[in-house]
């Protein structure tokens, strides 16, 4: 107990007439003991005062690290924090007006999935409006909110439709969805491994958010996209358009295969081949816009991948030509003598590289793509693609909070995605403090107003939502007349 | 269309006598045709003589020129008729009566749609422009061409796109169509073409993916309307007369199904390994080795071997006991109870959408396409050659076979060198060819199996 931190706040007006709260009544939740692996077993409660208009304790053990949170740390956060009604709007795409044109059944045949504490599953969760969707986390408190796909029916009552083997329950709308994990970058990055990030590999993401959205935009036409954190070591992309979301399953794989430069897996070696005279338009556009300028300002240096003997003989392999590779690798066992301490050994070395493979001697020897390839090796996206190709792949809702880092699911605004740094991403602690330091303040746009989680929550509001609502209602409109022109059209002799 | 019996022959197609090159039917609407009830199954069953070539040839990984020259072949044996003027009707009696037999369950029209398409798209090769033309006419397509301003605008990414696929730089003439990239998802998915602001510029040379798209998309729903009409009133108004001939056309020409129970004995959890050894093709030896070393494998890989074991007949109970096993070394049992088990369970049909998957075919494998830290797929396509050799020499695949598999895996013919394989490793030729690991397993177990029989046999008799 003595490793716990006893956060203990009070608000002063709390103590104006009755301060020792005995006679306030209130409610106390005895959150129950959190790890049972843990050998000091912690204790964490959590006491309101609900009849005191304008006050909260909260008397909680932290542990010490904020890696592992309690799940009942969510029932505040739920309570007070996650924004349904934003969550609610998005997902009924416009369909929750008076309009005529509009399906009121749309968000009842969304899937939504929960993750509870002792990894309980439920999958196929629906609502028919957002206080039952509201009410249900609330009451649940999921660990993870998942969302899936809007099915031909109500998916909690497919098995009333599935009859025989025409089973009329199948997905018919879903978001294309990205999910970029940076541990598929492990042998590419050099500062950490596995699930572990730091600002020296964000970058990877970062190029990964430029590239991908900008061909979403430009390439492909879509509009409405949505970027998120997802609260540890990726991110996770949302295109939202209703053109994206009626996508077949065929035409998904097709977008994703788009995007996929990297032919090997473990067992074959070389990785990115670009064949060709020339590079496809987006590869071009990709590589001088984004990949070059990273690799070679940031990527370079922040990962000193030319330093060791180690580390250049991973690009010497990538070089076709013998001749070059050995070529390259006598200059760079010598330069730890000759090299000045002036400039940095990674940038030097890979300006003899490139100059090697670009002069004009080698250019025949279909060498021509080499630094492109390497470039792209160490730079373009790697996407998970069996998420992005299927209509009923689910994946984590915006804003829920990572079970691991306690870190909440923000939305990152695609034009400046240089400027996240993950690492200050609100996690619930932050937020609980917050929220306690501000006390309970009546606000019409919910508590998050008060806190880090605010900036968040304007973000996804201005950047993403109300732009995709309005694009939403107008499409609605203009089917609707499409509708009623037809019938028109159809009655008239 | 109707069928009537055998003395009324009527011929509604062959209205001019020209015996005219037949052009390619988009099988819009069934034609008010009668047709006899004895052609009714020879036509059918002539037509699927083709498709089932194609889909052999497809599957022993048959090169495009090679595909090509196939179908041509398939085509002009199987579809021919003695009046030339019936040939047209034959084909489109044909295609009609296997809309009916293979509407029926889900697999079925997967199988039918993408052999017609296959069909459709040779077929469309073959013609001469203008009757290509006419084919796109019928799609709407031509006035989708891009004007000359807008050519203009966008030739220098066109020329990319061309010299990125190694051709040379479209001229002024050359006409490209402006569709939405839904519409032709092969050229997007290959970065064949230019894309732009949801549009995808399709050079004429390349219409034939965009044609076949829409030809796949028309019959993949005509064949869903079938289904329904079949349900709802052919089924129980032709009970006597066509559903028969229906039902049994279906059964006969699709091989061996391994999604059905096998009948052979289910291996039990103590013969695993041994059997891995001697009866696993490669692909799933590998993964099984890999999963034995790393005490951990990706999705893919889990899906590939776990169907496959599945197949050989681990029940769920022992397939549970086995990933544990593994697993639980690595990530510990609880998390392997939270986040694999669940999976495995699936893959039986016990979670999520109930369905009893079936195990991966070599088709599958060979098309899959793992990524960064994946085992699975098919290692004649996916290993480099290095690691393929290695791997086949700690198979015992002596070095005079292994260049034999080397030749096949340069010429792209992964199956064939997969069927080199078990022939070098079990002394006897496959006539059939390696069309699925489960087959590999159970062929293989075939030939191993009886030699064990019979030296227990012989074990008896020596003792009496």
């Amino acid at each position: 107990m003595g490793r716990n931190r006893l956060v203990l706040t009070l608000r002063n007006h709390l103590v104006h007439g009755k301060p020792q709260g005995l006679d306030i009544q209130g409610e106390i939740f005895f959150l129950s003991s959190c790890h049972h692996t843990c050998t000091s077993s912690l204790y964490s409660f959590f006491i309101h005062f609900s009849s005191c208009k304008s006050s909260s304790i909260f008397i909680q053990m932290i542990p010490q690290q904020e890696s592992d949170f309690d799940h009942n740390y969510l029932k505040p956060y739920y309570g007070k924090l996650f924004p349904f009604a934003d969550i609610f709007k998005w997902m009924t795409y416009g369909h929750d007006g008076k309009h005529p044109g509009c399906d009121q059944s749309y968000f009842g045949r969304r899937e939504f999935s929960f993750t509870l504490k002792g990894d309980f599953y439920l999958r196929f969760q629906s609502f028919n409006n957002a206080l039952e969707l509201e009410n249900s986390i609330k009451e649940k408190c999921p660990l993870k909110i998942d969302i899936g796909p809007v099915y031909t029916v109500d998916p909690a009552k497919r098995h009333a439709y599935a009859q025989g083997d025409n089973n009329v329950f199948a997905p018919v709308e879903r978001e294309l969805i990205f999910d970029i994990d940076m541990t598929d970058y492990d042998d590419v990055r050099y500062c950490c491994r596995g699930a572990d990030v730091c600002l020296n590999c964000w970058p990877l993401m970062t190029i990964a958010i430029k590239v991908i959205d900008t061909s979403l935009r430009d390439d492909f036409g879509f509009k409405h996209i949505l970027w998120v954190y997802s609260g540890r070591r990726g991110v996770h992309c949302w295109v939202c358009d209703g053109k994206a979301r009626r996508l077949t399953n065929e035409q998904r794989a097709s977008i994703a295969d788009y995007y996929r430069v990297y032919k090997g897996n473990e067992n074959s070696h070389k990785k990115v081949s670009l064949m060709g005279a020339a590079l496809h338009p987006f590869l071009a556009t990709s590589y001088t816009n984004v990949l070059k300028d990273y690799f070679e300002k940031i990527l370079l240096t922040s990962q000193n991948l030319l330093a060791t003997e180690e580390r250049y003989e991973k690009i010497l392999s990538m070089i076709p030509d013998e001749s070059i590779a050995s070529e390259l690798r006598g200059k760079w066992q010598d330069s730890r003598r000759s090299s000045s301490a002036k400039e940095d050994i990674n940038v030097v070395r890979w300006e003899q590289c490139k100059q090697l493979l670009q002069s004009g001697k080698h250019k025949a020897q279909g060498l021509r793509r080499c630094v492109e390839e390497i470039v792209f090796f160490f730079t373009y996206p790697r996407l998970d693609m069996e998420v992005s190709k299927h209509m009923n792949h689910l994946l984590k809702a915006p804003f829920c909070v990572h079970p691991k880092t306690g870190r909440v699911c923000v939305p990152i605004d695609p034009n400046q995605c240089d400027e996240f740094d993950p690492t200050t991403v609100p996690t619930l602690f932050q937020l609980l403090e917050e929220l306690n330091n501000e006390g309970l303040r009546a606000d019409v746009n919910g508590e998050w107003n008060g806190t880090s989680l605010g900036n968040a929550i304007t973000l996804f509001r201005s950047s993403f939502l109300e732009p995709l609502q309005k694009a939403c209602k107008e499409e609605i409109e203009r089917s609707y007349n499409l509708k009623l022109q037809q019938s028109k059209n159809s009655v008239g002799w | 269309m109707e069928i009537v019996r055998p003395q009324s022959h009527r011929n509604l197609f062959s209205s001019n006598d020209a015996v005219s090159v037949p052009s390619l039917p988009l099988y819009r609407s069934a034609p008010p045709l009668e047709v006899r009830l004895e052609d009714f199954e020879s036509f059918a069953i002539d037509r699927l003589r083709v498709l089932k070539g194609i889909s052999d040839g497809l599957s022993r990984g048959k090169k495009p020129e090679e595909m090509e020259k196939l179908v041509k072949e398939l085509w002009k044996v199987n579809m021919r008729h003695q009046h030339a003027s019936e040939v047209l009707n034959k084909d489109i009696i044909s295609h009609f009566v296997l809309r009916l037999v293979y509407c029926r369950t889900e697999d079925l029209r997967k199988w039918f749609l993408s052999m017609e398409c296959a069909l459709f798209r040779y077929r469309f090769r073959f013609l001469t422009p203008e009757a290509q033309r006419a084919v796109m006419d019928n799609f709407d397509l031509t006035c989708r061409a891009v004007n000359n301003v807008e050519f203009e605008s966008i030739k220098e990414k066109l020329g990319q796109v061309a010299r990125s696929m190694g051709q040379p730089s479209p001229t002024v003439d050359a006409i490209f169509y402006k569709v939405p990239f839904e519409e032709v998802p092969e050229l997007v998915a290959g970065r064949k073409v230019f894309i732009s602001q949801g549009y995808a510029y399709v050079a004429m040379n390349q219409v034939v993916s965009l044609v076949a798209t829409l030809f796949r998309s028309q019959l993949s729903k005509t064949l869903i309307l079938t289904n329904r009409k079949w349900t709802s009133s052919i089924r129980e108004q032709e009970k006597h007369r066509l559903t028969p001939i229906v039902e049994a056309l279906s059964s006969s020409y699709l091989g061996p199904d391994f999604s059905q129970p096998r009948e052979y004995a289910e291996i039990s959890l103590k013969d695993i390994d041994q059997v891995a050894k001697s009866s696993f093709p490669l692909c799933m030896r590998h993964l099984f080795d890999k999963l034995k070393e790393d005490h951990h494998l990706k999705h893919g890989g889990r899906m590939q071997l776990g169907l496959f074991l599945k197949g050989v007949g681990l029940n769920l109970e022992d397939a549970l006991a086995f990933w544990r096993a593994e697993f639980s070394k690595k990530v510990g049992l609880e998390k392997f109870e939270k986040d694999y088990s669940y999976n495995i369970r699936h893959n039986y049909g016990k979670e999520g959408k109930r369905t009893d998957y079936t195990p991966y075919s070599c088709q599958k494998i060979i098309s899959s396409t793992p990524g960064a830290g994946d085992q699975h797929g098919c290692p004649y396509r996916h290993f480099s050659e290095e690691n393929l050799r290695a791997a086949l020499s700690r198979m015992g695949v002596n070095s005079r076979a292994m260049e034999d598999v080397m030749d096949k895996v340069r010429n792209r013919h992964y199956q064939l060198a997969c069927t080199l394989t078990f022939e070098a490793l079990h002394g006897m030729t496959c006539d059939a060819g390696i069309n699925h690991p489960n087959q590999y397993f159970s062929d293989s177990q075939k030939i191993l199996q009886p030699k064990k029989d019979s030296s227990a046999q012989n074990l008896v008799t020596a003792r009496e």
